[in-house]
């Protein structure tokens, strides 16, 4: 019998003053402290981004609105995008990344645990760095205090000349300094998958998170590194005097596009791969089969890793480049659809002759595969140049991300919020409070985000403060505000069972969900040393060859 | 029992399914109407008027019908899978424990494949027709120069200069006259976009783009900016009239006009040549020649002013030289601070730039 | 079966995996050699492309010499990793001081050639688009050089300490997987620059 738990006494650590107990935790390097600290971090920003979406709502619920001024406004779009991309989203799944890969591949802790302290308490700077913007960006008279330039930041507005004080600089430096973070944690996921997996896990038989999460960090050193690079040419044309993107000495305006959004593609790849990799580890699980086609999901992932990386123009569509670059970037764009198509046809295919039990995880990833389809489809439509000559910068654009960053990514976020829960603090999420949260998000997130497509179709560019009445926008954006507050009460509900379970829940033990992963051969809590003994696997599934000996995986694999 | 049990469990599914199927259908339903809406104000990509706008229309029916067929094909085999497979009882064996087929992986390999194919080259070709087509002989020429927050219109050709309204002749099958625009930009980057006429294209600095729109019918055409270019982004629109070849010809005869000096409005016109108004705005003929704002010497032949903001009345006027703030905050016009009398005195004078 | 032995059982093939510190460094590598390919692009773009003067040809020499002992400092830390592998530590100690006053030199003849480009030929980073690129990429190589030698310094110290022993050669080798790094870009940054831009 190779790996079996030892029965642990959890230590008590009530005793201990709360003083001694805050210290563990700032000065902590362990992944799990840090992946929950990851976690935590990123929901106070997720409210804060979804305030910053509700004063945006309000403000065009109907036209010619005055709830409040283009100036403030201008800041929000700003830094809600932002907030949500670099300090939600990446902070969340860096949490999950961190708590999960080591335990799920035998492992005690990363392999830098300082490099992970370090590369936390960058990407925390960066984010208190953004929005002290709002206190201390006051430059000269007029120049305002937030950020206001939108998140893609683009020359020459961001020039000293277009925009003065220091708002900008907020915006580059938080960036900068949460990217050197990002590419610490990504230097570390990446060492630890390879060189720290426990013996017999080989490279084909690490669970599909391990995988992806492999590939997302790959990605992230290619990717955001030329967002670092575009960040110190910025700041050198700001403050040394640079000419990168000075239009008037000749620069170029489009090179500034050409490098941001060299990483803004590939990051929502970045983005998008970690939700893959949990549903590939909860449909599974719910449908009571294993993964089907693993090998292709990974050749599928690393293929999706590359083309992603020549797709980049596709956002620049409309800037003017000639027919033959418009058509390689249509055919590129066109090309990542297909190893993501073959992964939705996978999932689906892990469902087929299962047994689907319907628990909040389980709604979530099948709201996440829904959504995630019709998110590409209306990507396919972008990708085609000359409809996106159309629907470009208009309204369209930002339904499709949203489509993809919130009913894709969140919602599997949240099936990986329900499922781990139980693992990370020892007790259930609610199920009933938990079933609610997921048809509350879900009919709030239709409302606002179905309806957002149209006045993209009818002519609404993104933006902008204010509307003018009379162009058959007004109805849409109304639909699009109410739905705002049907999410917010859903992502609120959250929060508390979130809260509420954690002193009430019922105790979950090892493995509540039936599940086959290492880590649900631990304690839930796990001990923090993760495993007494380092296991021994033979297959993709070691849960299941025990639970099932008579039938193991490593037969059939 | 066993017969409620099974109805009770269609119910958990089957009603979901069914409500996420209505709210699609309440979807497709609007965006029908929409594509319907009525109403020349509305600027529906559905509703082109002129070549570049027909294309994307052509492509984007098909692109539609593809990606509507991908979707009801996977929205099926999802909801199918969701309804057929789902836990019946409490207790029982694992299903079969399936781990692929490689079949199965070719088949939905090749056939996505082959979908882009036939996309990439209906796309392909709309692309090269759009951006590659050449100026016919009859074409009007146009400089169109993105500021922050307004449109300068320069008609090279015709030597005629207006901002933010710009007239086009309609273009006649057999005789194209289409109206082919270059597009720069003094400051940052904005974009021009009328829906109904073409695609959008992107005025950036240090770069010279082009587009040709040829519109089919008369009419007012509405667009906006469309890549956001500071503060007054939302409040750059656009208005384009596609006028008659007669419309056209005496519109251009008018624009070429300098300035009638009328000494009824001495004062207004003496107000502003001495005041900063001259630094910003040309009136053809007298010594204003600034170039940084609008050209005035055709005030008048404007429906709006503000690039659209307001309606172009004198009231209107008077708010706008005064406190331009409560039209456009944060527009790059100045509140000039007369006082009424010099404020009446100077809008008469601007009444009479026709 | 008295005391039956509770190890594993069984021949067991051995499991070995790349180490961490290889593989986060030139994870560090990749992610740096992005960065610069970013600035390589910049400058190759902006080739030609100022508004005034003064232009590459006007006003750049090859530095040949600075170049030369750059890249003979890669042969002396290879030889300081291969003779601290072999247990001679004084011998390491040579060649790794070696290799610091080699790139010390590479310094500082960058810092002659800015001397002379500021003060005589008035070129700096806001004059135009070359000085922009050619002060940028040059100074983004130069402070991996010094942040390279800041490393090297700290290594020269230990080993003046007597700390430094044979099993220590695995992290040497590590680091200088990075001073190749650096020595690379500077052979791509001296292409770039010196050759194809003048």
């Amino acid at each position: 019998m190779a790996s079996e738990t030892i029965a642990l006494s959890v230590v008590n650590h009530g005793t201990r003053p709360i003083g001694d107990r805050l210290h563990d935790w700032v000065v902590t390097v362990d992944h799990k402290k840090l992946g929950i600290l990851y976690i935590l971090y990123a929901l106070m920003f997720l409210v804060i981004g979804g305030i910053e979406a509700t004063i945006m709502r309000i403000q065009l619920i109907v036209p010619h609105n005055h709830f409040v001024s283009p100036e403030v406004f201008n800041r929000m779009f700003t830094m809600h995008g932002t907030t949500m991309i670099f300090f939600v989203v990446m902070p969340f799944l860096f949490g999950f990344a961190n708590y999960l890969v080591p335990l799920m591949i035998g492992a005690r802790d990363m392999a830098f645990p300082r490099l992970n302290a370090f590369s936390f308490w960058l990407m925390a700077l960066g984010g208190f760095l953004l929005y002290f913007s709002f206190v201390g960006g006051n430059g000269l008279y007029g120049a305002g205090n937030a950020p206001d330039v939108g998140w893609w930041a683009y020359a020459p507005l961001t020039s000293r000349a277009f925009s003065p004080g220091h708002s900008t600089d907020y915006w580059t430096l938080a960036l900068l300094v949460s990217g050197f973070g990002s590419i610490g944690t990504a230097i570390n996921i990446i060492a630890t998958i390879l060189c720290m997996r426990c013996p017999g896990m080989t490279l084909g038989k690490m669970p599909l998170l391990a995988w992806l999460n492999l590939v997302m960090a790959g990605m992230v050193i290619l990717a955001v590194s030329p967002l670092t690079a575009a960040q110190m040419m910025l700041s050198i044309d700001r403050y040394l005097g640079g000419h990168f993107f000075d239009t008037q000495a000749g620069g170029s305006a489009t090179i500034w596009m050409h490098f941001f959004w060299i990483f803004g593609h590939p990051e929502v790849y970045v983005l998008v791969i970690p939700a893959f990799a949990f549903a590939s580890e909860i449909i599974p699980v719910f449908s009571r089969k294993p993964i089907f086609g693993y090998p292709v999901m990974v050749a599928a992932t690393v293929c999706i890793g590359f083309v992603s990386m020549s797709v980049w123009a596709h956002h620049m569509f409309t800037i003017g480049m000639n027919s033959y670059a418009n058509s390689f970037f249509v055919i590129t764009t066109m090309a990542v659809g297909v190893p993501t198509g073959i992964k939705i046809f996978n999932w689906i295919g892990t469902m087929w002759g299962g047994k689907i039990e319907f628990k909040t995880p389980m709604l979530f990833c099948i709201g996440f595969l829904f959504q995630f389809v019709i998110a590409g489809l209306t990507g396919i439509m972008l990708g085609t140049a000359p409809f996106d000559w159309q629907l470009g910068g208009s309204y369209f654009v930002v339904a499709h991300f949203h489509y993809m960053i919130v009913g894709g990514i969140l919602f599997a976020l949240f099936a990986a919020f329900y499922y781990w829960y139980p693992k990370i603090t020892g007790r259930m999420l609610n199920e009933s409070l938990g079933k609610l949260h997921f048809w509350l998000l879900l009919v709030g997130f239709h409302l606002t985000f179905d309806a957002m497509h149209i006045p993209g179709l009818l002519g609404m560019p993104r933006r902008i403060y204010t509307y003018e009445p009379g162009r058959g926008w007004e109805v849409w954006n109304l639909i699009t505000t109410i739905g705002t507050f049907i999410q917010g009460i859903a992502i609120l509900l959250f929060v508390a069972n979130l809260i509420f379970s954690h002193w009430k829940g019922p105790k979950a033990g090892n493995d509540p969900w039936d599940a086959w992963t290492l880590e649900w051969s631990v304690s839930s809590p796990p001990p923090e040393y993760n495993f007494a003994k380092i296991p021994v696997v033979k297959s993709r599934r070691p849960l299941w060859d025990l639970k099932h000996p008579e039938d193991p995986d490593w037969k059939y694999e | 029992m066993k017969g409620t049990r099974h109805q009770k469990e269609w119910g958990r599914v089957g009603g979901p399914v069914a409500g996420v199927f209505m709210l699609l259908a309440g979807v497709l339903l609007a965006v029908g109407l929409c594509s319907a809406a009525s109403g020349p104000a509305i600027p529906s990509i559905f509703k082109p008027e002129s070549t570049p706008a027909d294309s994307i229309y052509g492509l984007s029916l098909l692109v539609l019908t593809i990606t509507g067929l991908i979707f009801v094909i996977v929205f099926g085999l999802i909801a199918y899978v969701l309804a057929k497979f789902r836990r019946r009882s409490d207790d029982g064996p694992e299903p079969p424990q399936v781990y692929g087929s490689n079949q199965i992986e070719i088949a939905w390999t090749v056939i996505p494949v082959l979908i882009v194919l036939v996309l990439f080259m209906a796309t392909a070709r709309v692309i090269h027709a759009i951006q590659d087509a050449r100026m016919p002989k009859g074409a009007i020429e146009v400089t169109a120069i993105g500021h922050q927050f307004w449109w300068e219109f320069r008609y090279p050709g015709l030597g005629v200069v207006t901002a933010n309204e710009l007239h086009v002749p309609v273009s006649d099958p057999s005789h194209p006259t289409p109206t082919f625009l270059k597009l720069l930009s003094a400051d940052t980057d904005h974009s021009f976009w009328v829906p109904r006429l073409a695609g959008k294209t992107d005025l950036i600095p240090n770069r010279v783009n082009n587009m040709w729109i040829d519109p089919h019918e008369t009419g007012v055409y509405v667009g906006q900016c469309a890549q956001y270019c500071g503060m007054q982004h939302a409040k750059m629109l656009l208005r384009v009239y596609v006028d008659s070849r007669e419309q056209f010809e005496h519109w251009v005869q008018e624009e070429k006009k300098s300035t009638q000096l009328s000494d009824a409005v001495n004062e207004g016109r003496r107000i502003f040549e001495t005041t900063a108004c001259v630094n910003c705005h040309t009136v053809s003929g007298t010594v204003a020649d600034g170039r940084f704002g609008p050209d005035l010497t055709h005030l008048m032949s404007r429906d709006t002013i503000a690039s659209g903001g307001a309606a172009n009345t004198p009231e209107n006027l008077k708010t706008w030289i005064q406190v331009p703030d409560s039209i456009k905050p944060g527009s790059l016009m100045p509140a000039m601070k007369l006082n009424d009398h010099d404020l009446d005195a100077l809008t008469a004078y601007l009444e009479t730039l026709r | 079966m008295s005391s039956a032995a509770i190890t594993r059982p069984s021949i067991e093939p051995e499991w070995v995996l790349p180490s961490r510190g290889r593989v986060g460094m030139f994870s560090l590598i990749a992610a740096e050699a992005a960065i610069f390919t970013i600035f390589v692009v910049a400058y190759i773009f902006y080739i030609g492309k100022s508004l005034s003067g003064p232009l590459p040809k006007d006003v750049l020499e090859l530095p040949i010499f600075g170049t030369v002992c750059l890249l003979s400092s890669s042969l002396t830390i290879h030889l300081a990793v291969t003779a601290l592998r072999n247990a001679k530590v004084g011998a390491f100690g040579l060649w790794w001081f070696a290799t610091i006053a080699l790139g010390a030199i590479f310094l500082a003849g960058t810092g002659l050639e800015w001397n002379h480009l500021i003060f005589d030929k008035g070129l700096t980073i806001s004059t135009n688009l070359f000085g922009t690129t050619y002060y940028s990429l040059v100074g983004l190589h130069a402070f991996h050089v010094t942040a390279g030698l800041i490393f090297l310094a700290i290594g020269m110290i230990f080993t003046l300490l007597g700390k430094v022993k044979p099993e220590h050669s695995e992290r040497a080798d590590i680091f200088s997987l990075y001073w190749h790094f650096v020595d690379a870009v500077w052979v791509v940054v001296f292409t770039v620059v010196y050759v194809i831009g003048r």
